[in-house]
């Protein structure tokens, strides 16, 4: 039996090694990602910064080969899931932090949720396919990977809405019922703008996984070689806009780096790479508006 | 001064704040109805409802469009047969191989998680400094936010052949090196999961354990673990469900080949991959053997189901605990 000073000591020692354990494995995870993309960036440089990789269409040939459609396909169809996901995420959000009665439809809506958070991207490309593509006869279009990426990033959006809501003190509510404000002018005049910062991080957040996400586009049949862009969305003539580009057909950054990683010969490895490093600098830099937004509003609201 | 003065102002005043009739404030009586508020609560019920409406999209599509499937392919051969070859003649659907796919990519993605990110998760929440935590904790979910197509270049183009020279004779696609970059991508899933449950233990718990002359290892392990345990398990199913669906990994660096076997070292194919595979232009839309995409998708849907809604549990329990 050790003596109380030597078991102080020991125990002492056990905490410095596991703190050291601990640092140890948290930087393995981000050693691991840095050596892995400075091994991508290594691979990819050559292209990166040529500007004609950025304006040219894919290509047979490797040389000749750029990211212009995957580039457009990627931000239009952002664009279009933002515009549903949104909405209606927070539409849900406010319906269930604001308006649900405490009962057994509220809590199935919660579990289905939850549920849906956790299931499979490729599940939703299967739902695409099937209710859209075959029950719908719906074109492979960014209609249709706008819907699919929409769908799945809603919980992420339902999720950030409720927990922004939850963060709003119960006496603002209060105060504005006191000045007879309705339920819908309590939400609409101070419970949304107020969660407005909280909302955008976690919209930013899924807009970056919905950016990365090709499993779901893959399914639904999305092509890799396409060389021309969706007609543009703006005219001269009147009415000045024009929806065509919704059903054009598309391929999106993932999709093409998939299909360039899938060629055996090594000068589409390193287009891959560049790709990768073009993908991973959008959805990174998405990120880091997030951490820095969701970093100022801490600091900024004091309730 | 004459009494009369104040009247007419008394007079105006009040029918200043008579109410009007169509405008009766709820204190004093039901006022006309707000149909403009009822419309609003309805359209946002509608819009919550819609994910209820998803969900049975799912299942409706995915039973649909397999039960095709099994009109031409018995169940049990389905769920029994150990040789999974779409494209022979005649064809063969046994899912064995994919399952056996995917239980291998996900246990080697989870051996290379749990541990790792169960340790993060206890140096962050008992050990870290507060300024340590504040910049690491974001930092490790950046892991999250790399689109997974660049795991799986990771995974073939540089933890494959890495593999290949520490072991003798392995194919430089396999199960082993898409299931380690998978580990690595859902470490952050795991730890700030599991760090979030950890850290909402009461601080008195350790504090009691502090007084019996405990360290902050014996009371992480012997305390706050336990104490946050149905939260930690959560956050472990939520690594597994995320390990069981993730496609593009698997499909880009596990071999491409149905292997029944449960060897990591060996090549093989997993229910989402095969998935993307005939996405790509395998087989004739419509056959059978395209058909068979939903059937795997509905055993999929059916796994991941059970492990969320578990999670889903355990998360409650830890939630209302405290």
């Amino acid at each position: 039996m050790a003596s109380i000073p030597e078991l102080i000591v020991r125990l002492k020692r056990q905490d410095r090694w596991f703190a050291v354990l601990g640092l140890a494995c948290t930087l393995v995870g981000l050693v691991t990602l840095l050596i892995l993309l400075a091994g991508l960036i290594r691979d990819g440089h050559h292209r990166l910064f040529d500007p004609a990789f950025y304006a040219s269409f894919p290509s047979a040939r490797a040389a000749r080969a750029g990211i212009l459609s995957p580039l457009v396909g990627s931000i239009l169809l952002a664009f279009v899931t933002i515009l549903l996901a949104v909405p209606l995420g927070v539409a849900a959000g406010v319906y269930l932090e604001e308006y649900a009665p405490r009962n057994i439809w509220t809590t199935l809506i919660e579990i289905n949720i939850a549920n849906l958070a956790g299931v499979p991207s490729i599940i939703f490309g299967l739902l695409a396919l099937g209710a859209l593509i075959y029950g719908l006869h719906l074109d492979r279009s960014l209609l249709v990977g706008g819907i699919t990426l929409a769908l799945l990033i809603l919980p992420i959006v339902i999720v950030t809405t409720r927990e922004a809501l939850r963060a709003i003190p119960q006496g603002i509510r209060e105060a504005a019922y006191a000045l007879g404000a309705t339920k819908w002018q309590v939400v609409r005049h101070h419970l949304i703008p107020y969660s407005l910062g909280g909302i955008a991080t976690g919209t930013i957040i899924a807009m970056s996984r919905a950016l990365g996400e090709s499993a779901p586009l893959m399914t639904i049949g999305a092509l890799t070689f396409i060389t021309f862009l969706p007609p543009p969305p703006i005219r001269s003539q009147p009415p000045f806009v024009n929806f065509q580009w919704l059903n054009s057909e598309f391929t999106a950054m993932p999709i093409q780096m998939f299909n360039w990683i899938s060629r055996p010969q090594a000068e589409f490895s390193a287009l891959a790479a560049t790709a990768g490093v073009v993908l991973i600098l959008m959805t990174l830099s998405l990120n880091a508006v997030a951490i820095i937004l969701r970093y100022r509003l801490r600091k900024r609201i004091k309730w | 001064m004459s009494s009369a003065t104040p009247e007419p102002r008394d007079q105006q005043v009040a029918t200043a704040v008579k109410p009007r009739p169509d405008s009766v404030s709820p204190l004093f009586g039901s006022g006309r109805p707000r149909w403009g508020e009822r419309l609003v609560e309805w359209l946002l019920f509608l819009a919550a409802f819609i994910s209820v409406v998803v969900t049975m999209g799912i299942v409706a599509i995915l039973l649909w469009e397999s039960s095709t499937f099994f009109r031409s392919v018995p169940t049990l051969e389905f769920l029994t047969g150990r040789v999974w070859a779409p494209t022979f003649e005649p064809p063969h659907f046994g899912i064995l191989p994919l399952l056996c796919g995917t239980v291998v990519t996900t246990g080697v993605a989870l051996l290379v998680a749990l541990p790792i990110g169960s340790i993060v998760a206890v140096y962050m929440s008992e050990y870290a400094p507060f300024a340590v935590r504040e910049f690491l904790k974001p930092t490790l979910e950046l892991l999250s936010a790399i689109p997974t197509v660049v795991y799986g270049y990771f995974a073939l183009v540089y933890v494959g052949p890495t593999l290949q020279r520490l072991f003798a004779d392995i194919p430089g696609a396999n199960m082993l090196s898409a299931g380690m970059v998978m580990g690595l991508m859902i470490i952050p899933y795991i730890s700030s999961l599991s760090e979030d449950a950890m850290r909402s233990v009461p601080m008195l718990l350790r504090e009691g354990a502090y007084a019996l002359g405990a360290n902050r290892l014996i009371t992480a392990f012997k305390v706050v673990y336990p104490a946050a345990l149905s939260g930690i398990g959560s956050a472990y199913i939520l690594g597994i469900s995320r390990a069981i669906g993730e496609t593009m990994i698997v499909a880009i660096a596990a071999g491409g080949q149905p292997n029944f076997t449960l060897d990591p070292r060996q090549p093989g194919l997993t229910i989402t991959a095969y998935i993307v595979q005939v996405s790509m232009g395998d087989l004739p839309r419509g056959s059978v053997g395209y058909q068979s995409i939903f059937a795997a998708g509905l055993l999929l849907f059916v796994f991941t189901l059970g492990f969320n809604i578990l999670g889903y549990l355990l998360r409650k329990r830890f939630r209302e605990s405290y």
